[in-house]
């Protein structure tokens, strides 16, 4: 069972993330029993057949780094798990996409950000909104994952406004010039 | 000059931490060798050929007497007792220890410093006019500007992981000290008829492989909205920018592809959204930045110091310097001193660790104890009284730092090259120096008039050939180091790319190519024209068929010696 982040604390999790083989069309795959994070393209073309079970809660869809968020939108009250996938973990789409689905879609279920994902950017992470988010599995010991949950706070006030604090430091409190 | 206040330290002091523990993985192999790679480049640290590179911010080219202090004693403790000054008024160690590095740090944030955000993939750190605050043409101060800009990139969550890095620069004078045009953003502080601020704002400017000038997007954002609309394009380029394909990952490559009238629609429809957003600019908070760049108390003096005009008709040398190095101040009875980081022999934009204190003594002693970097890779004590000018000259004279050629011939740009850089095709500071000796002769220099001359080691262009009036390049050939040049670029408000005048020269031709085209202009100059100018009239037809010509007799010298 793999372990994600979750509200700054670790916990055991049993969803899977469906990932398309070259030669795997969206429209037939078969989406097995469990709760699965689907790629968009099977949504979509299977959103007839698997609605139920997103409104259910068993299973939610994730997007890549060139997937247009706003695709989502009418989706946005029947899903409550998306994903965004770092391909990378130096590709930054995920974090834009994120602050999107947020900030512009007013989407208020919970979002995984997935694949590539380093301790070392959990701190961007929940800035763009992501609630959750799932290393690779056996990327990180489990005392390793342990003490990465420090980066989660590895800044305490930062300058700019982002999804988990909208206002920018300058709206949040009063800086004054000291002589 | 803007002072920390408890958020800004604390905020570099937790980048301290955050990277003390990263460097630690990575020496501990918890951390990949791939995954250290852009943490450590955030944190300007580069591996380079000798030993990994520390590149530290300046924001704006902004620095006071205690951070020259600090970093003459980096510069003693942890390196081999100099520093280098960049073309993006930063700062670079080229020797010291991984492991030291957040040491170096932590030093740093004592004295407000960090190197955030120096390198990598984000927005790099803001540059802006040095001669911000003094300057006779100024009509805006870009500096809280620059600064507001600066807090708001530190740290952008979403903006850590761009497709390419993102440089952003700021002018508020008619004239542009910061070469807006080659910057990924330019902002150009403007009015409105009613004196209201905001930006003219020019995007997909840069050098490198592909050279290109900005374009317009926007003619006019109130300063309000600066913030957000550089958002709305940011996120625009991070969205949609290649990632694919390194060398087309820059914003111009996007601008250039969309074309930008349909890069411009996509901003503005991203901006509506931002538009009055939470990121939009109060008054309080530009004026609270703004308190940090007030002038300082200047005392009441006349226009022109007589002592000052005494000293220039009887001492030479010093009247050399004054004309070269003393630029007009926009108070009565000062003037801007820059400090000559080009004495011939020396790599261009090295400094000693005695001279980083040397210069700290004297910002106290002659300039409130500040100074700045410009791109040009000198230093300037920005508020300087003229009746002082003397006494400080021969200070700076004592610290090899009064080469009166600011703007001349031996001013020279110039990248490490290959001498300290992985990435370099040729060296670079041996051509300058050896162009530098040609050149001594102060007299000539000095007649020869304003001319920049810029080198880089390699197609990356970070000695800014492509806008030198006279641009050397280094290029690989069969595994030999030869040099392309072009003539006729130009940074400033008339931003222009330099034509590559023929085939590539040997490393010792090339003190005799700058040779050849500075006779061609010599010889067919109008009175008072600078060398770009000549080369705006004339075209490069004559500067191409003397180089060559020059060269052929020449190599049949050479052969006449060798058969005779
Ligand atoms: C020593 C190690 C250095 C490395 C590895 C390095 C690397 C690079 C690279 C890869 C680029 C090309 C980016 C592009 O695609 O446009 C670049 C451009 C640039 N670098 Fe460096 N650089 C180094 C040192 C410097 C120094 C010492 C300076 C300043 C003196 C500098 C300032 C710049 C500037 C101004 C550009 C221009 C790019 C533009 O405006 O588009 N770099 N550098
Ligand atoms: S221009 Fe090339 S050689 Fe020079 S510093 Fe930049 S990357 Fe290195």
């Amino acid at each position: 069972m793999a372990e994600i982040i979750k509200h700054g604390a670790i916990h055991a999790d049993d969803w899977e993330v469906l990932r398309l083989a070259e030669d795997d069309e969206a429209g037939k795959v078969e989406v097995a029993h469990g709760r699965w994070i689907v790629p968009l393209a099977v949504w979509q073309a299977q959103r007839d057949k698997l609605a139920a079970r997103a409104e259910a809660g068993v299973l939610g869809v994730w997007l890549a780094g060139g997937d247009d968020p706003a695709q989502l939108a009418d989706d946005l009250v029947r899903l409550q798990l998306i994903a965004v996938d770092f391909p990378k973990f130096a590709d930054g789409r995920g974090y834009s996409i994120a602050t999107l689905l947020r900030a512009r879609l007013g989407y208020g279920g919970e979002l995984r950000a997935i694949g590539n994902v380093l301790r070392d950017q959990f701190f961007f992470y929940i800035r763009c909104g992501f609630d959750v988010i799932q290393p690779q599995p056996g990327k990180y010991s489990a005392e390793q994952l342990q003490s990465a949950l420090a980066s989660l706070k590895d800044f305490s006030e930062p300058y700019q406004g982002a999804v988990d604090r909208a206002e920018p430091l300058f709206r949040r409190v009063s800086r004054e010039v000291r002589a | 000059m803007y002072q920390y206040d408890e958020y800004d330290q604390r905020l570099v002091d937790e980048r301290v931490a955050q990277f003390r523990d990263q460097t630690r993985r990575y020496l501990a192999g918890e951390l990949g060798e791939d995954e250290f790679r852009p943490l450590r480049l955030q944190n300007g640290v580069y591996i380079q050929r000798h030993a990994p590179m520390l590149r530290i911010a300046i924001p704006y080219g902004n620095l006071r007497a205690a951070q020259l202090r600090k970093l003459a004693h980096i510069a003693r403790t942890y390196d081999r007792g100099y520093a280098h000054f960049t073309t993006r008024q930063n700062v670079q160690f080229n020797w010291p220890a991984l492991e030291d590095v957040p040491e170096i740090l932590a030093e740093l944030a004592t004295v407000q410093m960090h190197a955030i955000q120096t390198s990598g993939n984000c927005i790099r750190n803001v540059t802006s006019d040095p001669f911000a605050g003094v300057a006779g043409d100024e009509h805006t101060d870009p500096r809280p500007w620059a600064e507001l800009v600066r807090q708001w990139s530190t740290f952008h969550p979403e903006f850590a992981f761009l497709p390419r890095k993102f440089k952003i620069a700021v002018n508020g004078a008619t004239e542009d000290r910061a070469v807006i045009q080659v910057h990924d953003i330019g902002l150009d502080l403007k009015r409105d008829e009613a004196g209201n601020i905001g930006f003219r704002v020019l995007v997909g400017g840069g050098l490198g492989r592909t050279p290109i000038i900005g374009d317009e997007i926007a003619a006019f954002v109130p300063w309000q909205h600066v913030l957000s609309y550089c958002e709305a394009i940011l996120r625009v380029y991070n969205l949609h920018g290649r990632r694919d394909n390194l060398y087309k990952a820059r914003i111009k490559i996007l601008v250039k592809a969309l074309g930008i009238e349909e890069f411009r629609r996509q901003v503005d429809a991203e901006f509506a959204h931002l538009k009055d957003g939470p990121a939009t600019l109060t008054e309080a908070e530009v004026a609270r930045v703004a308190q940090h760049f007030v002038d300082p108390e200047y005392a009441a003096l006349p226009a022109t110091d007589a002592g000052y005009e005494a000293k220039k008709a009887e001492n030479k040398p010093f009247a050399a310097w004054a004309k070269r190095n003393v630029r007009a101040h926009k108070r009565p009875g000062y003037a801007s001193v820059v400090l000559s980081l080009k004495p011939t022999g020396v790599a261009p934009g090295d400094i000693t660790a005695e001279q980083l204190d040397r210069v700290a003594e004297l910002s106290e002693r002659y300039s409130f104890g500040e100074v700045r970097v410009t791109h040009e890779q000198n230093l300037v004590l920005a508020d300087v009284r003229q009746s002082e000018l003397f006494e400080l000259w021969q200070q700076v004279r004592d610290a090899r730092l009064s080469t009166p050629n600011i703007g001349l011939l031996t001013d020279i740009i110039a990248c490490p090259g290959g001498d300290f850089c992985n990435l370099a095709n040729a060296k670079s500071i041996p051509i300058a120096n050896a162009i530098q000796a040609r050149f001594d002769n102060l007299d000539y220099l000095h007649d020869i008039g304003e001319i920049e001359l810029n080198i880089s080691g390699c197609m990356n262009a970070c000695g800014h050939h492509h806008v030198g009036h006279i641009g050397v390049l280094g290029v690989d050939k069969n595994g030999e180091e030869w040099y392309q040049v072009t003539i006729g670029g130009d940074q400033g408000n008339h931003t222009a790319l330099g034509k590559v005048i023929g085939p590539s020269f040997a490393a010792h031709e090339m003190p005799d190519v700058v040779e050849s085209l500075i006779g061609v202009y010599l010889e067919l100059r109008h009175a008072d024209e600078r060398f770009i100018d000549t080369v705006r009239r004339v075209g490069a037809e004559p500067f191409k068929t003397r180089v060559y010509a020059d060269r052929a007799a020449r190599l049949e010298d050479e052969r006449k010696v060798v058969n005779g």
